[in-house]
């Protein structure tokens, strides 16, 4: 690969993975914030959601410019086509962080309900999610990105029981409106994570294998 | 040395608005061909798809060169060279004692890296092949030289000046000059042998533009060192590397996921 091109990957991969650090650990600090209702850590990932937009930024006119300038193709090219659109997942993931974050606040400014929803197994199974695909990234292993991929219908179905623990809980306690619904509403934000960590997944493996795998069974039928 | 040979014409999956089933206007089998003892090809088998146009690729003295001129027995003007196998054009193997190189010659055009129009007027250019074949009446060739002129992007440029030195034309319009004098003849293929790389970005345009147009109605096989070229005019690709062909396919496959890792090491610039 000519010098200039590789110094330009390399920086890229650099930006991608600061990203990926940031964002994931503001997944983990917003589910710890809401599980331990900690306001004071929630503001502080809203805040840090700043330096994430930034970044995204940062990242989406690398590839560009990397477009533009050295015109890449094969294997670098799907590498700045999947970094393209993996950048854009990052951030929406980080938008969710910010969303959890966002329904402790709130959360915190009532009496605490006992609610009967134990997020916990969703939430280690999201952060295990999101921690595979960007080992996946790092290690560019599209095995490990096939599990994610795998994972993404039990999050799903964690996300329908919730659903229907939620909607009972409103006709027997419909007092408990607001906090309900902001479980449904982390619940949903956990849900849409998993489903962005997915789309890492299906670019980590276009950008290793070259195949498309993203609405396979779709195109299989037709 | 090349592990193995990927002869991939998989023309159901080009990008092409054209009849991807067409048959095959070009078929080679088992083609070696030797500068005196040293060889320049081995064991080279491909089919060209009619109507389409297929890019040759790959590093300087890989044999690219070599094996298009085999295409219109262009090798045979150089002394102490030998061939093996067979090159078929419709079927017909160019090879054969009855064939007529001349006639060959006719039906496949070549067009080469560097302009070479005759110290002669614009019309007498394209004029010179059609008197060669006997048309001497006047309006039967203006209107060969009309429509070939036209056929190549240059009438609008040179139709009030048809009488005047070729040589003085721009670089740009000498190629297409060439262009024109090679579909004058009515050819069925025409060979480029990187025809663009002496020319400037807005001229180069022009002539890849002017092979979009052209495919369809000719068989166009380009020879480029140029790999974003290959990839902007060609429906197929051909990966060359020391004389061997390592990889042909469809352009667009070749370009975002090439099956053999030297092909990728190669037009990702990872080569050596």
């Amino acid at each position: 690969m000519p010098r200039h091109l590789q110094r330009e990957i390399n920086n890229l991969r650099q930006k991608i993975l600061t990203l990926s650090t940031v964002v994931e650990e503001s997944v983990y600090l917003s589910v710890k914030s809401f599980m331990e209702r900690d306001a004071d850590l929630a503001a502080k990932i809203i805040n840090k959601d700043q330096e994430v937009d930034l970044i995204e930024i940062e990242v989406e006119e690398e590839c560009l410019k990397i477009l533009a300038l050295h015109q890449p193709v094969a294997v670098d090219l799907r590498y700045i086509i999947a970094a393209l659109k993996l950048n854009n997942d990052l951030e929406r993931i980080g938008d969710m962080a910010v969303k959890i974050a966002e329904r402790t606040v709130n959360i915190s400014r009532h009496n605490v309900q006992e609610v009967p929803i134990d997020f916990s197994s969703m939430a280690e199974k999201v952060k295990l999610m999101l921690k595979k695909s960007l080992d996946a990234l790092v290690h560019m292993n599209s095995e490990l990105a096939k599990e994610v991929c795998i994972a993404d219908d039990e999050v799903d179905e964690l996300h329908r029981n919730t659903y229907m623990v939620v909607k009972n809980q409103l006709s027997a306690h419909p007092e408990h409106i607001s906090v309900l619904l902001d479980f449904l509403s982390v619940s949903g934000c956990l849900e849409r994570i998993a489903d962005h960590t997915t789309n890492i997944a299906e670019d980590i493996i276009y950008m290793i294998e070259g195949e498309i795998i993203r609405h396979s069974k779709i195109r299989e039928k037709c | 040395m090349v592990d193995s040979v990927i002869v991939n014409t998989d023309f159901n999956k080009a990008n092409s608005v054209l009849d991807l089933n067409s048959v095959n206007k070009v078929s080679v089998s088992n083609l070696n061909f030797y500068y005196g003892a040293a060889q320049a090809l081995f064991d080279i088998s491909m089919d060209i798809p009619q109507g389409l146009v297929t890019a040759f690729i790959g590093p300087s003295g890989c044999g690219k060169s070599t094996f298009l001129r085999t295409l219109n027995r262009m090798n045979d003007i150089i002394d102490n060279t030998y061939i093996e196998g067979k090159v078929l054009i419709d079927g017909q193997d160019i090879y054969g004692s009855e064939t007529d190189v001349v006639a060959l010659r006719k039906k496949v055009g070549m067009v080469f890296q560097k302009s070479n129009p005759f110290p002669k007027s614009i019309f007498d250019n394209i004029a010179y092949g059609p008197r060669i074949y006997g048309i001497k009446n006047r309006d039967q060739l203006n209107e060969t030289v009309e429509k070939s002129l036209i056929r190549a992007g240059l009438w609008d440029e040179v139709k009030d000046r048809l009488n005047k030195s070729a040589i003085d034309l721009s670089g740009g319009q000498q190629q297409r000059l060439c262009i024109a004098r090679a579909l004058a003849v009515d050819p069925e293929i025409l060979l480029m042998d990187e025809p663009a790389s002496a020319l400037d970005p807005k001229a180069t345009a022009r002539i890849e533009d002017l092979i979009g147009e052209l495919r369809g109605d000719y068989t166009i096989i380009i020879v480029t060192h140029n790999m974003q070229q290959a990839a902007r005019v060609s429906d197929f690709t051909a990966f060359f590397y020391e004389g061997n062909l390592v990889e042909f396919g469809d352009t667009k496959r070749i370009f975002t996921k090439p099956k053999i890792k030297q092909t990728e090491d190669y037009i990702t610039g990872r080569f050596g």
